[in-house]
């Protein structure tokens, strides 16, 4: 078992930054290095830079330049709704609505604000994942401010029905954010057509730099800024940009917006097969998340080896060079199985040996095969070590 | 770079001991499967109350797994009360040590081999004095009760 090909198949973890992404940054490290806000020359370039990335990366969700906000990543996005809507709309009401399933920038931040005064309902999801609307309508009180529900999950895959979300919350008048950093660059995005008010995204999903992200916002829905300070991304996010990161940022939209339907075949066909080989060849692997492929991320498979445990197969694998994540409580710092899995109805025993698999651009059949075949033999070697 | 230091991985990747002993003289279980570890433990003893083969089965992480054979490899040639002084501790100081987060529930040894003593004692009419208020019934289902560190 000392193999020395590597295979990353964690896309959903983080993307390696494409040389054509990387290649336009690069000039904004060194002699590009102005300050957007300087008025000389080099301050109005690195200006125009900003700008070009913002209709970049506006244009991927159909969204008016105007309306993006660039900031330090999804995480920061996530936040920054929560904690300004709740903080702008108090008087109106102290109620929130979010899901079971969604990336702990959401949920922690929604703990947050229960310690502060405010309620949250956490919507339960169908063991596909999908959050219903009957269950959102059902949800709504008077004092509702805000719902937030993801677009994509990051460990099932699942594309929640948006557009039928949102309807119902503007319906009650109520604003409606998304968390799109598993969507973005993998399910077609259109804010109008969607009519969502706040959309999270991040730039490392999709081949661009870490440390990067941003929020739509759309036309005419104000809130206040998170990080106080200067004047920069018109008032609303203080702190000098982060240049590189946003022209690379801008870079990665537009070659994702170029290759969206080359991408999403790539990664769903080898998924596919990646899926049916493992429940073919390996023997007690139950398969989590939506049956049908087309209301999941194109690169995602989230797989249940009965018997052993998600760390031990991560382990194995990462000695044979190969990267995935598991559920597993025991490869968390907290020591908690995942929410996302406990959700869908998955019992405790089998969280533990779930595994994701994402793959990506960069990913070849010969890489899933080599997966694959390397699985086989972690599966059978832990199962001769499990007493279950 | 890895998680585990080299003495981990080394019982993790090349495990010691593992399997069955058809006509084991104690037979210990602890741990849950909903909890994401459980431990059996089978020992052999001799007429001079030395351990003279253990074997053992784990389904859980990699230090689960570790500590579980590095346990095994403690107890073979010991007397019985001398294996009944294994700790967790004990393990985890012989592998070098385990991450802080680690330490709270993939140590099963311990207690998984004093079932299997216990097993032992109640077929061969053997009293032990470690054993005095050990609770049978214990297989540690909850994570909080496996905390012996």
């Amino acid at each position: 078992m000392s193999e020395t090909r590597r295979v990353y198949m964690d896309y959903s973890a983080t993307t390696p930054v494409k040389k054509e992404v990387l290649d336009q940054m690069i000039p904004y490290f060194t002699e590009n290095f102005g300050n957007p806000s300087s008025l000389y020359t080099i301050g109005l370039e690195a200006k125009a830079a900003v700008e070009k990335a913002r209709a970049q990366v506006a244009h991927l969700i159909g969204a008016m330049p105007s309306e993006v906000y660039f900031d330090g990543g999804g995480s920061e996005s996530d936040n920054w709704v929560l904690e300004s809507v709740a903080d702008q709309l108090k008087n109106k009401g102290k109620h929130i609505i979010t899901t079971q399933i969604e990336h702990h920038a959401i949920l922690h931040t929604g703990e947050y604000l229960e310690k502060h005064g405010f309620e949250v309902t956490y919507l339960p999801v169908d063991h596909e994942g999908f959050v219903s609307p009957a269950d959102l309508e059902k949800a709504i009180r008077p004092d509702t401010i805000l719902v937030s529900i993801m677009f994509v999950n990051n460990e099932i895959g699942t594309v929640e029905p948006i557009k039928e979300l949102a309807a119902v919350a503007h319906k009650h008048g109520i604003l409606f954010h998304t968390d799109a950093v598993q969507a973005l660059g993998n399910v077609p995005i259109d804010v109008k057509d969607l009519d969502v008010d706040f959309m999270s995204f991040s730039s490392h999903k999709i081949y661009g730099p870490k440390g990067e992200g941003g929020l739509f916002m759309k036309h005419g829905v104000k809130i206040t800024s998170f990080i106080h300070g200067g004047a920069q991304e018109n008032g609303k996010r203080a702190g000098t940009e982060n240049l590189a990161g946003i022209v690379g940022f801008g870079a990665a939209a537009e070659l994702a917006e170029k290759n969206l339907e080359q991408h999403r075949k790539h990664c769903s066909e080898l998924r596919d097969y990646l899926m049916d080989r493992i429940l073919k060849e390996i023997p007690d692997c139950v398969a989590n998340g939506p049956t049908d492929h087309s209301k999941r991320h194109p690169g995602n498979a989230n797989i249940t080896f009965k018997r052993i445990e998600g760390e031990s197969i991560l382990l194995l694998l990462d000695s044979m060079g190969i990267a995935v994540s598991t559920g597993s409580a025991c490869s968390s710092k907290s020591l908690d199985p995942s929410h996302v899995l406990t959700a869908i109805g998955v019992d405790p025993e089998t969280i533990h040996g779930s595994i994701r698999f994402t793959v990506g651009d960069f990913t070849t059949k010969e890489d899933v095969d080599y997966v694959v075949d390397c699985m086989k033999k972690v599966a059978e070697r832990l199962r001769e070590i499990t007493m279950l | 770079m890895g998680l585990y230091n080299d003495t981990v991985m080394d019982h993790f990747m090349h495990p010691r001991n593992i399997g069955e002993i058809p006509d084991a003289d104690g037979t210990g279980i602890y741990g849950s499967p909903a909890c994401g570890d459980m431990m059996q433990v089978q020992i052999k003893v001799d007429e001079n109350d030395v351990i003279t083969d253990c074997k053992f089965k784990t389904f859980g992480c990699g230090s689960a797994i570790a500590s579980s054979s590095m346990a095994t490899t403690m107890v073979i040639g010991q007397k019985v009360e001398d294996a009944l002084k294994i700790t967790n501790k004990s393990i985890v100081d012989r592998l070098g040590g385990l991450p802080n987060v680690k330490l709270h529930c993939s140590v099963l040894a311990e207690d998984a081999l004093k079932h299997a003593i216990y097993d032992y004692a109640q077929k061969h009419g053997k009293h032990y004095a470690e054993l005095d208020g050990f609770d049978p019934n214990d297989h540690g289902t909850a994570p909080d009760e496996v905390t012996h560190l």
